[in-house]
């Protein structure tokens, strides 16, 4: 590889994880807490929509599931970082093994955990999923969340039910954030341009051709399922500590649909298209959530919009993008002009 | 040897509402090769139908008081209409779309639905009693049935028949298996496409709002999201059964109620909260053996 493949090889993950840190350091510099706080979600939600992309983007099916790897994650990192106060663990998760009863780890073996979880469990359901159509395997994925659901509202002796868990230690801030996100972009890319990544994606375009020309397509989807899993899963993690407080019900209908609106806005096809995707929605659902509070304009009245009109919006926004741009803002494409692709 | 039967019954009900809402799902996706998330938004449209709009936390009743026949045809219309609208606004825009891209825009149009109705209505649920004299438990030698369940069974064993009848011997019936068989094809030899595609919405609808109906009558309870737990059931059931085979739908739902009915009976109580997780898990077995489900579909298999 000469030194200008390598360069413009390095531009598309340099470029993207630039926009992420000015992003940051802005916020950083400028934005009152509650911003700062919302940025931090962005760039948490970047791992977890990065991670999506890694599977969905490279072989073309839909996943409706991998928010139930963030539970899975979120909770794995509880379970090992929980809790600053003793005796909260043996309250809310009484029937954890006796090493993690008792002591807390520190956030390095959360986030280990979170991802070992995932990807253990993604290689288990992974292993059927790739054997089913397209479409099939989207509607399992489907059915996979509501089970990871039904599973960690009802395992009350490890996750508290329906009930929060609170007290885990706040590890992560905005930059740590900000960093994962970053790591994330890395890893996404490492993966897109290496043979397994391109294997994918040649069986994307083609599956009968890519076949004939000797592209294993299960086993390429099931690697890409086990990794964008353990990505997902670490981003649960990285929630868990950075919100210090988890509900099952954090982890349903209401995020999967965000995380997808925010890679189908973006362009399914690229990683600049997951990452600007990430950008753009929470720009956009902050702007409105701003105006449902109210918002005063020069001396006049408040505008405030009803409850609910967020969403509804973000709805329609998605709705647009799939009628007029089908492949996104990005359309496909990396940033600088296509640079490596 | 009663237990076993009284399961049998329950699954028989519960089954027909999932083998109804897989018939519509399963209609949209062997003409459109749509799979309509927003079939759950549908069913609790038909449900928001039957009372005053408002954000209340009583439910006042509006077409629910009606008499039984307006009321199912007003519900029926209602749902339709919107079955048809979301088509117009959005699918028919979407002609040429690949089937993700499809099932993600039905995603969306279903969370748009669900959220109009959250800012309508309010997001809490509301009581509702819709039929209550239908609560009524019959007993026949010794089995205590409700009588709901019986109207169930029986109200989908007509519209299953209705339907084949429909599919079978009419022209339109015959138009849309042709094009659920080869809509290219079917096109070429002047069906008009969309014609078929309205009705398919329509009878899709149709079925969503006599879910609803069943649905409202069994709980009592509406809220904005009622839809998705049923269709999740139903999307699997399609998937049991085949994907694009109307009686594979059919087959899967009966197969899936049939399976949460007894694993509802038979789990120790202690494991009964994860039921639905036994459900999806042998569903998953079940794929590992036939990963096309029951019945195949030819006109889905990969041509090259």
């Amino acid at each position: 590889m000469s030194i200008t493949r390598i360069r413009t090889a390095l531009a598309v993950p340099a470029a993207l994880s630039a926009l992420l840190i000015a992003v940051a350091g802005i916020t950083a510099l400028a934005g009152s807490p509650g911003f700062q706080q919302v940025v931090g979600e962005m760039m948490i939600r970047a791992v977890v929509v990065i991670g999506i992309f890694i599977f969905v983007g490279n072989s073309g099916v839909l996943s409706f599931g991998h928010i139930s790897f963030m539970a899975i994650g979120a909770y794995a990192a509880a379970w090992f970082t929980c809790c600053t106060l003793p005796m909260v663990k043996t309250l809310y998760t009484p029937g954890l093994p006796h090493f993690l009863l008792e002591t807390s780890y520190p956030f390095g073996f959360g986030l280990a955990a979170a991802a070992g979880l995932s990807g253990s469990v993604a290689l288990m359901v992974g292993f059927v999923l790739v054997r089913l159509s397209g479409i099939a395997s989207s509607i399992a994925t489907f059915a996979l969340l509501a089970m990871i659901y039904v599973i960690y509202s009802n395992w009350s002796s490890v996750t508290g039910g329906t009930s929060s868990i609170s007290n885990i230690p706040v590890h992560v801030g905005l930059w740590v954030a900000t960093a994962a996100a970053v790591g994330a972009i890395a890893v996404a890319y490492l993966h897109k341009v290496s043979r397994y990544g391109l294997m994918l994606r040649a069986s994307r375009d083609d599956p009968v051709a890519s076949r004939a020309a000797g592209v294993n397509i299960m086993r390429m989807r099931l690697i890409a399922f086990v990794l964008s899993a353990a990505c997902v899963g670490a981003g649960g993690a990285i929630y868990a500590n950075f919100m210090g407080i988890l509900t099952v019900d954090a982890f349903y209908l209401q995020i999967t649909f965000l995380t997808l609106a925010m890679l189908i806005v973006g362009g399914i096809g690229s990683l600049s298209g997951a990452v600007i995707g990430v950008v753009f929605v929470t720009f956009v659902t902050e702007l409105l959530r701003m105006l449902e509070s109210g918002i005063a304009l020069g001396n006049g009245p408040a505008i405030r919009l009803p409850a609910g009109t967020q969403e509804v919006i973000l709805g329609a926004v998605m709705i647009a993008v799939l009628i007029l741009r089908p492949a996104g803002l990005m359309g496909g494409k990396e940033v600088l002009n296509d640079a490596y692709e | 040897m009663l237990h076993f039967l009284q399961t049998l019954i329950d699954a028989a009900s519960l089954g027909s509402l999932f083998a109804l809402s897989a018939l519509g799902i399963g209609l949209l996706f062997g003409i459109l090769r749509l799979i309509n998330f927003a079939h759950g938004e549908f069913v609790a449209i038909g449900a928001y139908a039957l009372i005053v709009p408002s954000a209340n936390a009583a439910a006042v009743m509006f077409i629910g008081e009606w008499q039984a026949a307006p009321l199912v045809i007003a519900v029926s219309t209602i749902v339709v209409v919107f079955a048809l609208i979301s088509d117009a606004l959005v699918f028919r825009r979407l002609r040429r779309a690949d089937a993700s891209t499809l099932m993600i825009a039905s995603f969306a149009v279903g969370y748009v639905i669900q959220h109009m109705l959250l800012m309508i209505y309010g997001a809490r649920p509301k009581a509702l009693g819709l039929w209550s004299d239908l609560t009524r438990v019959l007993d026949l030698w010794g089995l205590r049935v409700p009588l709901l369940q019986i109207v169930v069974i029986l109200s989908t064993a007509i519209l299953l028949s209705a339907l084949v009848v429909f599919l079978r011997h009419t022209r339109f019936g015959i138009q849309m298996r042709a094009a659920s068989e080869d809509f290219a094809m079917a096109r070429y030899l002047g069906v008009k496409s969309n014609r078929v595609i309205g009705l398919a919405f329509g009878i899709s609808g149709g079925l969503a709002a006599i879910v609803s109906l069943m649905l409202v009558a069994q709980t009592g309870v509406i809220s904005p999201g009622m839809g998705v737990n049923v269709v999740l059931f139903a999307f699997v059931s399609t998937v049991v059964g085949g994907m694009g085979s109307l009686p594979g739908a059919v087959f899967g739902g009966l197969l899936v109620g049939m399976a949460t009915s007894f694993l509802q009976a038979y789990l120790p109580a202690d494991i009964r909260p994860f039921r639905d997780a036994f459900v999806f898990g042998f569903v998953i077995l079940l794929l590992l053996v036939r990963p096309s489900g029951l019945i195949r579909v030819k006109a889905l298999e990969q041509r090259i």
